[in-house]
């Protein structure tokens, strides 16, 4: 038997029990927790060897430029490869981890500012993009993460910041370009102030001018900054001073989007729309606004400093209350699964159709959310009929296909069973096989939840 | 595959909700088909139904700009002022046999440009985004009446705002995942007595699948919208069947290339929408097809040969339903004192208002149920007449 605030540190702010998981947290949860904050998370080892977003990005810049359909056609082989054994270091840290509510804070980060595979040239590149511009960040400062992510060649190409001039700058005028203010737009609406933020469209259209220049090398003038890397390019650069959220920026050439994301992260508003989506997550679909406020105010008052608004969560009382507020989104269900699953040894993983095939036929293809928003992250948007049965089939796929060592009931009891319904727990004890004795209880309710 | 046996068994075994476990399979209330296809990203509607005779419009787009007809790659003309885009090419036989109209410079009340704000007051009805918790289509249908076949339809494994609510809509995705058998199922059916949501979602589905064997073999892919049609059709060609489908397609958020990613775009539209009248037959004629999207796109041409955020966009009405043959509402013309802020085509025409139509001319709601029960802020936005046979 464990406590309730072990099942919740475990599933809600960690990855989903098992018995390492358990034993570690059972003395202090909270202590548990807090103790992830402070260890390094920044390389872990499943990571080895993993291209750089500059490496994958450059072979795709200069696969624009090959004639040979051949030529192009095994490249685009080599680079679905290298996205592949990506995804698949990703899914073997998450369930490896010795420090799952750190690893759930880089999903969240990275969820907030998505980058997606609907745009097929930076796809291979987004593990590596969120392993550089939001995993570093999590327990650092947020004005940091903004600005990394803002400097970052995946973000600037899917936001169509490359293509953004200054139609005054020197190449504005030479070849009559203009501004695109698709980043300018979605970084406040979507990452900063949120929607109903206090801003109007010569906001929006000041701020796409101060980020004009963000782009990235496409064809490299020395070896020092080859292609696919940041870089800032005066020449189309908007000139002069902009307006933006009622202050004047004055500063030239880069400093000026500098100094306009960090006023951007200092804005109320910011700190509001951050603390509502961390709350949503941690707490319930539905935030409770003294907890949002909580959030909001540690947020404002270490300047966005992420460890501690982290700590602040965990300090969270209505955190602690409830089990089960929230439905696990698919790529969690299947994180938790096989965090379940797995023994002592490494992970062993069934074929890829059974993972990430099978995550998209569940409604959540990874790094390829359908827009900028990123992944809903409420109930509603999870469970409906159709992507329910998906869930149920894979977890029967799975559990007909595990070798795991475990016993279903050690590993109900490693996971939900102080907390499962007496109707779940008597159907898992009364299941007619060890294979379906698994199914159930990764499809009961108390494990579909967290 | 769930069978009918086990739908029963379930049935007797009282492990469904009632409602869901009637064996009587009443009339659907309407002959009507309606499919609606969401554009979602925000379709520009001026590469679609092109102004070419329009004075302003070469001067804003020097470079998107299509050429008039009869030119080579130039728009496909309709009346003398409006050309198709090429790529659009079998609309124009719909239009000119008066099954196909277009309503311009459309837009929902939303004047911001977010698309997340604006597909929720698109899907939702209400007057402010997020105000409305449930989707229009939804309450539209609780106003037809509740019959044991759902009458709503929604492709894809997750069900869109428009479809959520108190009616129950039937659902459709596609699956390369074994089957679970039927004892396991039941286990878990049982699992989910005590939680209503996982046992509303759980008896729907097992509903569903007793009926869909037909369309195994069929794959959903990455939203292809040709797939998702022909599933679509295939169900509303069921008796008693649903009669009210939701697709959605993705990509319109042409703010790069979008010369050649409309291409694309619009002959898949096309294709869907002739797909639908051949494969609906006879249906066809009680059928419309409703093309809509978040917003428009900027009248002028952004520095990527793309176009951004807009306002005023374009509805496309298809089906043998349709009073088609036309181009309906205002055009406040491309001048830039006509356009919004000075740079979006102005919303002249209310898309709520083609909302409140087709319920009304074509799905037989009244004029009060439509009022008050489903556009509750927007009594004051008139009815299009005449949108319908």
């Amino acid at each position: 038997m464990f406590s309730k605030e072990t099942l919740i540190a475990t599933n809600r702010f960690g990855l989903g029990a098992n018995l390492d998981d358990i034993s570690k947290a059972r003395v202090d949860p909270k202590k548990w927790l807090k103790a992830q904050i402070s260890l390094d998370h920044t390389s872990p080892k499943a990571f080895a060897g993993l291209a750089t977003s500059r490496q994958l990005l450059e072979q795709a810049f200069l696969n624009r430029r090959i004639k040979d359909e051949d030529t192009k056609k095994k490249i685009r082989k080599i680079r679905r490869q290298q996205f592949n054994k990506a995804l698949l270091a990703r899914l073997i840290n998450q369930i490896e981890t010795q420090q799952p509510f750190a690893e759930r804070l880089v999903m969240f980060w990275s969820n907030h500012f998505t980058v997606s595979r609907t745009r097929g040239f930076i796809g291979p590149a987004i593990p590596a993009y969120e392993n550089e511009a939001i995993r570093p960040f999590i327990f650092g400062s947020f004005e940091d993460m903004l600005i990394s992510v803002a400097q970052h060649p995946c973000m600037l190409i899917y936001l169509d910041n490359i293509s953004s001039i200054g139609p005054n700058s020197i190449g504005g005028i030479r070849r009559e370009k203009d501004l695109n203010e698709n980043l300018a737009r979605e970084f406040l609406e979507l990452h900063t102030l949120g929607a109903q933020g206090d801003y109007t469209q010569s906001d929006v259209t000041n701020f796409a001018k101060i980020l004009t220049g963000w782009t990235v090398v496409r064809r490299p003038k020395n070896q020092r900054v080859p292609a696919g890397t940041f870089q800032f390019d005066n020449r189309i650069h908007e000139p002069g001073p902009q307006r933006l959220l009622g202050k004047d920026f004055n500063q030239g050439r880069k400093a000026q989007g500098v100094e306009a994301l960090k006023e951007i992260a200092r804005q109320p508003a910011t700190a509001k729309l951050i603390a509502t989506k961390l709350v949503r997550h941690f707490v319930n679909d539905t935030p409770p606004a003294r907890a949002v406020d909580m959030i909001s105010r540690v947020f404002s008052e270490t300047n966005g400093d992420l460890a501690e608004v982290s700590k602040a969560l965990i300090k969270l009382e209505v955190a602690w209350q409830q089990t089960g507020t929230k439905i696990k989104s698919p790529e969690e269900l299947v994180i938790s699964t096989f965090r379940a699953l797995r023994g002592e040894g490494p992970v062993s993983l069934p074929r890829r159709r059974l993972l990430f095939a099978a995550l998209k036929s569940m409604g959540q293809e990874i790094f390829h959310a359908p827009s900028p928003a990123g992944w809903p992250d409420i109930e509603v948007e999870w469970v409906a009929p159709e992507s329910l049965m998906r869930r149920i089939e894979w977890i029967h796929e799975i559990s007909q296909q595990s070798s795991t060592p475990s016993r279903p009931l050690e590993i109900f009891k490693n996971t939900i069973a102080p907390f499962a319904s007496d109707k779940t727990t008597r159907l898992i004890r009364g299941a007619p096989s060890r294979e379906d004795g698994l199914a159930l209880i990764f499809s009961s309710p108390a494990f579909q939840r967290r | 595959m769930l069978t009918r046996r086990l739908f029963t068994k379930l049935s007797a075994a009282g492990l469904l909700s009632n409602a869901a476990a009637s064996p009587v399979f009443a009339f659907a209330p309407t002959e009507k088909n309606l499919i609606l296809i969401n554009l979602k990203g925000a379709m520009d509607g001026l590469h679609a139904l092109v102004p070419y005779a329009d004075s302003d419009y070469r001067k804003l787009r020097p470079t998107l700009g299509l050429s008039g007809p009869g030119t080579k790659g130039g728009v496909l003309n309709l009346d003398g002022h409006f050309g198709l885009h090429p790529a659009l090419q079998p609309l124009r036989a719909l239009y000119f046999s008066k099954e196909l109209l277009f309503i311009p410079a459309v837009s929902t009340q939303y004047r911001r440009r977010s698309h997340f704000e604006a597909q929720n007051m698109l899907q939702g009805g209400g007057a402010s985004p997020y105000q409305q918790k449930t989707g229009w289509l939804n309450r539209a249908m609780i106003q037809m009446g509740m019959s044991p076949s759902r009458l709503g339809l929604s492709l894809g494994p997750t069900l869109p705002l428009i479809m959520q609510g108190r009616a129950d809509v039937r659902m459709w995705s596609d699956s390369r995942l074994p089957q679970a058998g039927e004892d396991f199922l039941t286990r878990v059916g049982a699992l989910y007595d005590d939680d209503p949501v996982l046992r509303k979602a759980f008896t729907q589905a097992q509903e569903d699948t007793a009926s869909a064997s037909m369309m195994s073999g069929m794959r959903l892919g990455n939203g292809r919208l040709e797939l998702k049609t022909r599933a679509a059709v295939s169900i509303l060609k069921e008796n008693n069947g649903p009669r009210i489908a939701v697709i959605e397609a993705g990509g319109w958020d042409t703010h790069y290339a979008q010369e050649r990613r409309l291409n694309k775009l619009f002959a898949e539209l096309a294709l869907a929408i002739l797909l639908i009248k051949t494969e609906l037959g006879e249906s066809w004629k009680n059928t419309a097809v409703m093309v809509v999207s978040e917003f428009g796109r900027t009248a002028a041409e952004n520095g990527s040969k793309g176009t951004d955020h807009g306002t005023g966009g374009l509805a496309i009405l298809a089906g043998g339903s349709v009073k088609g043959g036309e181009i309906r509402g205002k055009w406040p013309g491309l001048s830039s004192r006509a356009l919004l802020d000075n740079r979006d085509l102005a919303p002249a025409n209310h898309l709520e208002s083609v909302f409140k139509s087709t319920l009304i001319e074509h799905l037989g709601l009244s004029d009060s149920q439509v009022a008050d029960h489903v556009f509750p802020d927007f009594e004051s936005i008139p009815v299009i007449t005449d949108l319908y046979q």
